[in-house]
């Protein structure tokens, strides 16, 4: 029997690959990654920078876990796709025969073309090997600059601070995450950056690289025409589907990633594609056609799991929800919250005085109907959340049992008591607290946490 | 909206003035302790004791403070796992060495040569200057015990000001480290000198049988009973009800952690002083197995040894078979194990190398906490990005993104509810709680794959 063979060990591809397996204990599997001999965490990239755990922590899995489950592993870059003769042909010239493949090839770091965007010293931050890239940049670094005021853009500041490395942060953006997060959330987050010491550029963009004599970066220059000296640029404006190969040697069917339709078939048979570099011709309804995040890897693995091995499923992501770190503040979301209201929408928001700590509830303005919330600095419970918004439950009801919600550990500050007062005085409709914090209280919320299996 | 103004240049991550100066004046201070140690001539008098006390308390004080609050409140392992001390480079083994070296010495040939001397009335040069404290909480002179307990404890309360530093962004660790730090000085160092004061039986209130196996051995019992003191009655009752009722009420309601991470001394010094190295725990599958065999089979050793000391006691049944059986346990679980191995190893193993395999207290709380409790750690419905902080930073060795990751709340024996894994998830994963028994280690969010399919997959 020919085996199912997945390209890319990232969170897609893993997933795919344990949930194949659990549905069928004899089909052989084979994970391909020219990455790295083994899954790590793309998510921790930065803890291994900053001296937080080393390359090894960031394996979830240890190293018999692929034996025992039967999943096999080989470390080679793919360059074409035959599928005439259902098989692949690696970097060398081997050519591997499948019964199913699965493309899990992630992202790669947008360039748009800057002057000097390929000189030593510029990196994007994406893989294994831009991190080893990192590493030899830092040595002896005085100043950096990044470019792209995202999740990545950020990630990378923090970690250069943590070297004595001043960095220009170069945002396009009027508003921090701007295009994600509004307005009141984001000068909180610009506050934050500031006091982390970095020289933070709202609204300013990078416009050309410059060498100095040893052929290294030695400056750039913004598009306000402002030169900095650095020796690192950072380039962080978003991902793209990592697909230059599969463009050149497959017949694929690509537009800005791989599409699929909703059981993630591309358009070759027996050809599959999940993850960051998954394009869906038809998105469910409220989310976008490429989600380049953890979350949505691993569902989708998931799904294309099933599908594969004879139980049909639908994509259904069930309700949105993210989560990031901007240095210290934690940052949850639950349904959808644009920068701003949606039509119909209203939003409400609370943030603690001198704190940061902030809630953004958006709810519709006919039936009180929450549709999304933002939280950031305190721990909200998902599964709560998930209840709440898929019974489109009033916001008034929600703020009376806000505290069964609450995920903070034991003994933090609560501001339930203030949020409901805010609300209280801007709202004719009066809400009284009706529910505390802690499991037992959660449970009298009326959700059930807990799936029975 | 008026902005603060911050500088663009960010803080130094070497060592800076102020963390020298802490680290010169820490440094005078070790060094007189050990020049006593050592019987140096020019280290007696209570100028030493003075000098070294504020030399290692405002220097270890002032170096932690200013390494901590030069960062903004949050969790900051910046190069913990580089650094040579806290990754087992040079620095590790020789604090390792010198550690296990002095505990091995202490333990073991420093008391002999106290006695060797006695006959000339002779008293260590660091009993001696430990005298002026020893007077004023106990009215006698110090013996080397209680320059043990001492140093024991100035490590938890320094240790424990760092820790409060470094955590001060958490409520729960505040609370938590203000715990230990008042159970190590108050029950472990203050009431059993007051009782001596007092002419009343030695008395630590924060240890009892299993762990301070002794309270349980006939002949400390009957020396204790018959000594007439007036508080004799309530130290047995103390040691009784804190075994068999105590502890299982409490861990049913809180977990083991009530005890491993609030009230034990050497949880105390784990979290307090083995703080910067718990992150060398071994959190691979092998460890896990070597430590359940480890940790039940001295806790059989402990109840089988307490057994035998009371048949030879009562009915002589054994013909006082016990006492090798006692004398063996005493050596290598009470002393060496618990004491060399258990802080000597901190640098090369982690902080909770004795807690996790070998305190048959932890053994009993432990199958408490897994069986009937209503405490887990409950995983946050799908938020988890599998980054590794949590199994990196767990002392216990817990591989707790196992758990996360699939959406499991977690419920391992061996969990001491330090809360550090709910701390450093920087996606708010993980909440320690107590909750209703019935569900515990239920699948708080499922992808597709049902609770058998999950069975099916091999750790
Ligand atoms: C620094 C950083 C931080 C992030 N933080 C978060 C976060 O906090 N939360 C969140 O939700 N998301 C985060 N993300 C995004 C998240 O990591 C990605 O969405 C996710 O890893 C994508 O998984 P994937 O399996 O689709 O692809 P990948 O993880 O990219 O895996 C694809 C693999 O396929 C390999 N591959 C590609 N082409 C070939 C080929 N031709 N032959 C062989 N192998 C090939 C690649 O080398 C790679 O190893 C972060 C990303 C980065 C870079
Ligand atoms: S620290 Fe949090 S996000 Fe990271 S693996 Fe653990 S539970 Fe998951
Ligand atoms: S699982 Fe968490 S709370 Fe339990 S011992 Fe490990 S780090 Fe501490």
């Amino acid at each position: 029997m020919q085996p199912i063979i997945i390209i890319g060990n990232g969170i897609a591809g893993v997933t795919a690959a344990r949930e194949v397996r659990k549905l069928d204990s004899q089909v052989p599997i084979l994970i391909i990654s020219g990455e790295t001999d083994y899954h790590f965490s793309r998510t921790a990239l930065m803890y291994i920078f900053m001296g937080h755990m080393k390359f090894k922590h960031t394996q979830p899995y240890e190293d018999h876990f692929w034996k025992e489950n039967k999943l096999d592993l080989k470390r080679a870059w793919v360059e074409k796709i035959d599928h005439h003769s259902n098989s692949i042909i690696l970097q060398g010239g081997e050519k591997l025969g499948y019964s199913h493949l699965i493309l899990a090839v992630g992202s790669t770091p947008n360039k748009f073309g800057w002057p000097g965007q390929d000189l030593p010293g510029v990196q994007g931050l994406y893989s294994k090997q831009d991190l080893d890239e990192l590493e030899k940049n830092a040595v002896g670094a005085k100043h950096a600059v990044i470019a792209g005021g995202g999740l990545i853009g950020i990630e990378m500041a923090e970690m250069l601070i943590t070297r004595g490395i001043g960095v220009s942060f170069l945002v396009r953006e009027k508003n921090f995450w701007g295009s994600v997060i509004p307005e009141e959330e984001a000068m909180m987050i610009e506050d934050h950056i500031h006091e982390h010491h970095v020289d933070l550029r709202m609204g300013d963009e990078l416009d050309s690289i410059h060498a100095g004599d040893d052929g290294k970066v030695s400056h750039i220059v913004t598009k306000a025409g402002e030169k900095i000296e650095c020796s690192i640029v950072g380039l962080t404006a978003g991902v793209r589907p990592n697909i230059d190969w599969i463009k050149e040697g497959s017949e694929v069917e690509t537009d800005r990633g791989i599409l699929v339709d909703n059981h993630f078939r591309t358009n070759l048979p027996n050809v599959w594609s999940i993850g960051d570099c998954a394009q869906l011709r038809t998105p469910p309804k409220g989310r976008r056609p490429i989600e380049a995040v953890w979350y949505v890897g691993k569902l989708q693995g998931a799904f294309v799991a099933a599908n594969i091995c004879g139980d049909p499923q639908d994509y259904n992501p069930g309700i949105w929800w993210n989560s990031a770190k901007f240095f210290d503040i934690e940052y949850q979301t639950y349904g959808t919250v644009m920068p701003d209201p949606q039509d119909g929408e209203k939003t409400f928001f609370w943030k603690a005085p001198d704190k940061h700590i902030t809630i953004r509830i958006n709810y519709r303005e006919n039936d009180l109907a929450v549709t999304g919330v933002n939280v950031f600095g305190i721990r909200h419970r998902h599964q709560v959340w998930e209840k709440w918004l898929s019974d489109e439950a009033k916001i008034t009801d929600v703020l009376s049992q806000l505290a069964g919600a609450n995920f903070d550990p034991e003994f933090f500050n609560q501001y339930e008591d203030e949020i409901i007062a805010h609300w209280n005085h801007d709202n004719s409709e009066q809400v009284t607290k009706t529910v505390g914090k802690g499991l037992f209280s959660t449970l009298l919320t009326k959700i059930n946490l807990f799936k029975a299996n | 909206m008026l902005r603060e103004s911050h500088s663009i240049v960010p803080p130094d991550p070497k060592l800076d003035t102020i963390q020298r100066i802490g680290l010169s004046v820490l440094g005078i201070g070790l060094v007189l302790f050990l020049l006593a140690l050592f019987e140096q001539e020019i280290a007696t008098g209570s100028w030493v004791f003075y000098t070294m006390l504020f030399g290692i308390v405002a220097g270890g004080i002032t170096y932690s403070l200013r390494t901590h609050l030069k960062r903004p409140p949050g969790i900051h392992n910046n190069n913990l796992v580089k650094n040579t001390f806290t990754a087992v480079g040079a620095g590790g083994w020789l604090l390792g060495i010198i550690i296990t070296g002095f505990y091995t010495a202490y333990y073991f040939f420093y008391q002999e040569s106290a006695l060797t001397k006695a006959g000339t009335e002779y008293r260590p040069s660091i009993t001696q200057i430990f005298d002026p404290l020893s007077q004023l909480l106990r009215n006698s002179n110090a013996d080397i015990w209680f320059v043990y307990g001492a140093c024991y404890t100035i490590a938890v309360l320094i240790m424990g000001i760092k820790a409060l530093a470094k955590y001060r962004h958490s409520k729960y660790q505040i609370v938590r480290t203000c715990s230990i730090m008042f159970c190590q000085f108050g029950f472990a160092f203050i009431v059993p000198s007051i009782m001596e004061r007092l002419n009343q039986p030695y008395f630590l209130p924060n240890y009892f049988w299993p762990l301070e196996y002794k309270a349980l051995m006939p002949d400390k019992v009957e020396t204790l009973l018959s000594s007439g003191k007036s508080m004799a009655g309530f130290v047995f009752g103390w040691g009784i009800i804190m075994t068999l009722v105590a502890t299982p009420l409490l861990t049913y309601y809180f977990g083991k952690r009530w005890y491993c991470s609030w009230v034990c001394g050497c949880g105390g010094l784990a979290n307090t002083a083995g703080d910067s190295f718990r992150q060398l725990s071994n959190k691979s599958r092998t460890a896990w197995k070597i430590e359940r065999i480890m940790i039940y089979s001295i806790l059989i050793f402990v109840i089988i040894m307490t057994a035998m000391v009371w048949m030879d006691a009562w009915w002589g049944t054994l013909g006082g078979a016990s006492l090798p059986v006692r004398k063996v346990y005493g050596f290598l679980i009470g002393a060496t194990f618990s004491g060399v191995i258990g802080v000597g190893f901190y640098p090369l193993l982690g902080s909770r190398v004795w807690c996790r395999f070998g305190c048959p207290m932890a053994a009993v709380l432990g199958m408490i906490q897994k069986f009937k409790s209503r405490f887990r750690i409950t995983t946050n419905g799908a938020q988890c990005i599998s980054c590794g902080n949590c199994s990196t930073y767990c002392e216990m060795g817990i591989d707790v993104r196992w758990y996360a990751q699939r959406g499991q709340d977690i419920k391992r024996a061996s969990c001491v509810g330090c809360g550090i894994c709910s701390a450093v998830c920087p996606r708010g994963v993980l909440s320690l709680e107590n909750g209703p028994t019935e569900q515990r280690e239920e699948y708080t969010m499922d992808l597709l794959g049902s609770a058998k399919a999950r069975k099916l997959e091999k750790k």
